[in-house]
């Protein structure tokens, strides 16, 4: 991508770029080629996202500066605001300490990679090979003059390529509709259980405990989320704690430290089912 | 000369001088909207409100801008520190960048040069205001990310699938006023709307332009990505001292900004209202009273939002989606199309106004009469217990208590039937 617009560049400067254009291209280059380098070397999916927003919003803006302001907010709004907030809502709900799995699901995955990679690679370098020499750059001064960028790109979209532009949208929209389909399809096949047929399933033992869970203690030292409940012999009912807070990392470093230092406490003789704390 | 040829007459003094005011305006419009709004809430509510810093606790909000930069400021430990610090940022400055696009009035004479109270007039000034909405998500995602803990991270997601579900209301009901005036330029369509406005033209667009504004802000009734009851502060829960002040400024700026949005679009941006236009061959729409005019209109938004937010009850979330998704989408579509054909044949056949207003209303009575004749749904009594007016239990009215001689199959089933009526479960009789 960055390779291109270096070329794009090389290629005005034969014809003429104004310093401003010069600068902007300067300036905002090197940050997308940054952005593209920080998401594949980022170790974190939010920040790999976040440094793709960065090369996005780089391209919106050189659009911009080539004159292309409609194609230039139209980026910023569907590539970085839609398009790139999806994927940062779905690595979040997947969490944020998931890290990627090194086990390799496709067999021969790397050697495809590599061939395509290639493949890719020599595509690009002969495009911008021939960028640099045949094709001549035109701009966008006389479309923009006739009647506006946003008026003649309506236009054309309308005009000259409306049955492509519909063909892409009702594509788009199938595979969004597939998707759904795909997705809800169990739901739709068991339908919402009501209220009574819910009560019905647990106290059939469908479900793992016929009440819910236990709250967390409220005692006059403390009613903190994070203090457990005691049963009625003294011991710590564990359900009482949300699974949340003691999945957090402080918790879990905590429990290191204990362990190391080893004050962890032992089985507890009042408890109703001996072991239970060693499991956490 | 054109707005655009004004502006870009401008010199780098003047464009200084804009941004500058620009940026303050953002400001102080926050400190006067918490103010006011703490002032308005409590008068609707029959108590004093903030009544302790200067005359009657009117400089609360400069007490609380001054107060809240020197917080001490607290970092999760369990915070992605980085992005933690960024998302404040992205969320802000977004929030001021819309305002360059805005036109706050015609043109002036600011020490004696030609100019355009706007600092830019791009012709794509629409999609602006939209990309600054849209890159001001990424502030409250990352904020509720970054924070490390559940309730942040549940504010954040609930907050970006509601932006984005209520961006695509506004951006269709938005489609109608450019079809209108055949711009996308924001000074375009406040010229465009010298011979009517389009709130009163368009009115569907602005209704629903308005709602959505409300959900794109995420303010009451639509405030549940910070609805207390469940999840404390939401997105900004782990915040404090500038950051947390920056996400304020940037909430209440974003309240601004889509209230002069919609004055722009809708109410005329800076032109005088109708009775005061017609004084002196619209004299009071030259020089700077425009200005008066365009605050006025985007302050009785403002009022409105804050007059919501004394009045009505927050939503349940399920509702909320529904009503963006099933209500505010479609009846924008439906609604673009009546305009789209409504246009077509005005420019092709030459019919006169009052012929399509005679039609729709015809059309719009028989909807209405339409709808009346719609059956009121029915309550089914099923596998209720039979109860009295006073509100209790009573028994079935074939109850039969059975003999114990004549204990025959036909009695048993008549029993069952008894006890399906009185709402034990299917199980029973399977």
């Amino acid at each position: 991508m960055s390779a291109m617009l270096l070329a794009q560049a090389a290629v005005n400067t034969a014809t003429q770029v104004t310093t401003g254009e010069a600068v902007a291209f300067w300036v905002l280059g090197p940050l997308a080629l940054a952005g593209g380098l920080g998401m594949i070397f980022a170790r974190n999916a939010v920040h790999s996202a976040l440094f793709l927003v960065l090369t996005m919003l780089s391209l919106g803006v050189i659009y911009l500066v080539q004159q292309a302001p409609f194609l230039g907010f139209v980026q910023i709004i569907v590539y970085t605001g839609a398009i790139m907030m999806l994927f940062l809502f779905v690595l979040m709900l997947v969490g944020r300490d998931s890290s990627d799995s090194v086990v390799e699901v496709l067999r021969g995955q790397r050697l495809w990679a590599g061939v395509l990679g290639v493949g890719l690679a020599v595509l690009i370098v002969t495009a911008v090979a021939r960028a640099l020499t045949d094709v001549r750059s035109v701009g966008l001064a006389e479309p923009n003059a006739n009647a506006g960028n946003v008026k003649s790109i309506g236009k054309s979209l309308f005009d000259e390529y409306v049955f492509p532009f519909e063909l892409t949208s009702a594509l788009l929209i199938t595979a969004a509709v597939g998707a759904m389909v795909l997705g809800y399809v169990d739901r739709h096949q068991r339908g919402r259980k009501t209220q009574k047929e819910l009560v019905e399933a647990r106290f059939r033992g469908e479900h793992d405990r016929p009440s819910p869970l236990p709250g967390p203690g409220v005692f006059a030292t403390s009613n903190s989320v994070a203090t457990p409940a005691l049963l009625p012999d003294g011991s710590v009912a564990e359900e009482s704690l949300s699974r949340l807070i003691d999945a957090t990392a402080s918790e879990k470093l905590d429990q290191e430290r204990k362990a190391v230092a080893g004050t962890l406490p032992g089985p507890d003789a009042r408890a109703l089912a001996p072991g239970k704390e060693d499991r956490s | 000369m054109t707005r655009a040829q004004l502006l870009a007459d401008d010199p780098l003094w003047l464009i200084l001088i804009k941004a500058v005011v620009l940026l303050l305006l953002g400001a102080v419009a926050t400190m006067a909207m918490i103010i006011l709004e703490r002032k308005i809430v409590a008068r609707m509510q029959h108590r004093p409100g903030p009544n302790r810093v200067g005359p009657n606790g009117w400089f609360q909000s400069i007490a609380d801008a001054i107060k809240l930069p020197f917080k001490e400021q607290i970092i999760p430990e369990t915070a992605d520190r980085k992005v933690y610090f960024l998302a404040p940022i992205m969320s802000t400055i977004p929030a001021f960048l819309a305002f360059s696009v805005i036109p706050f009035g015609p043109e002036v004479s600011i020490f004696g040069e030609r100019t355009v109270l706007q600092l830019v007039d791009l012709p794509v000034g629409v999609l602006v205001v939209l990309a600054c909405s849209s890159m001001g998500v990424y502030g409250i995602v990352l904020a509720g990310w970054s924070s490390g803990s559940p309730y942040p991270l549940l504010g954040g997601l609930r907050s970006a699938a509601q932006v984005i579900s209520y961006e695509i209301a506004m951006g269709l009901s938005i489609v109608a006023v450019i079809l209108y005036s055949g711009s996308l330029s924001t000074g375009d369509i406040v010229d465009a709307q010298s011979r009517g406005w389009y709130g009163v033209l368009l009115i569907p667009s602005f209704a629903i332009y308005f709602i959505s504004m409300i959900g794109e802000t995420n303010r009451a009734p639509f405030d549940l990505p910070e609805a207390e009851s469940e999840l404390v502060g939401g997105f900004h829960t782990e915040y404090s001292s500038m950051k947390f002040a920056l996400f304020f400024l940037a909430e209440y700026v974003n309240m601004v900004i889509v209230s002069a949005f919609c004055t722009t679009l809708f109410l005329g941006g800076y032109m005088a209202p109708w009775p005061i236009s017609l004084i002196g061959d619209n004299y009071f729409n030259t020089g700077w009273w425009p200005l008066l005019w365009f605050f006025g209109k985007t302050w009785l938004f403002l009022f409105v939002f804050i007059w919501l937010r004394g009045t009505l009850p927050r939503l349940r979330y399920d509702q909320f989606m529904r009503l963006g998704w099933k209500v505010l989408v479609p009846a924008n579509l439906v609604w673009i199309m009546a305009v789209v054909t409504l246009r077509v044949l005005r420019q092709e056949n030459d019919i006169p106004a009052g012929v399509f207003i005679t039609i729709g209303a015809v059309v719009l009575a028989l909807l209405v009469g339409l709808s009346l004749l719609l059956p009121d749904r029915e309550v089914q009594p099923d596998n209720q217990v039979p109860v009295t007016g006073s509100g209790y239990p009573v028994p079935p009215l074939d109850l039969v208590v059975p003999n114990k001689e004549d204990l025959k199959p036909r009695v048993r089933r008549r029993r069952e039937k008894a006890a399906v009526g009185a709402g034990a479960d299917k199980e029973s009789d399977q």
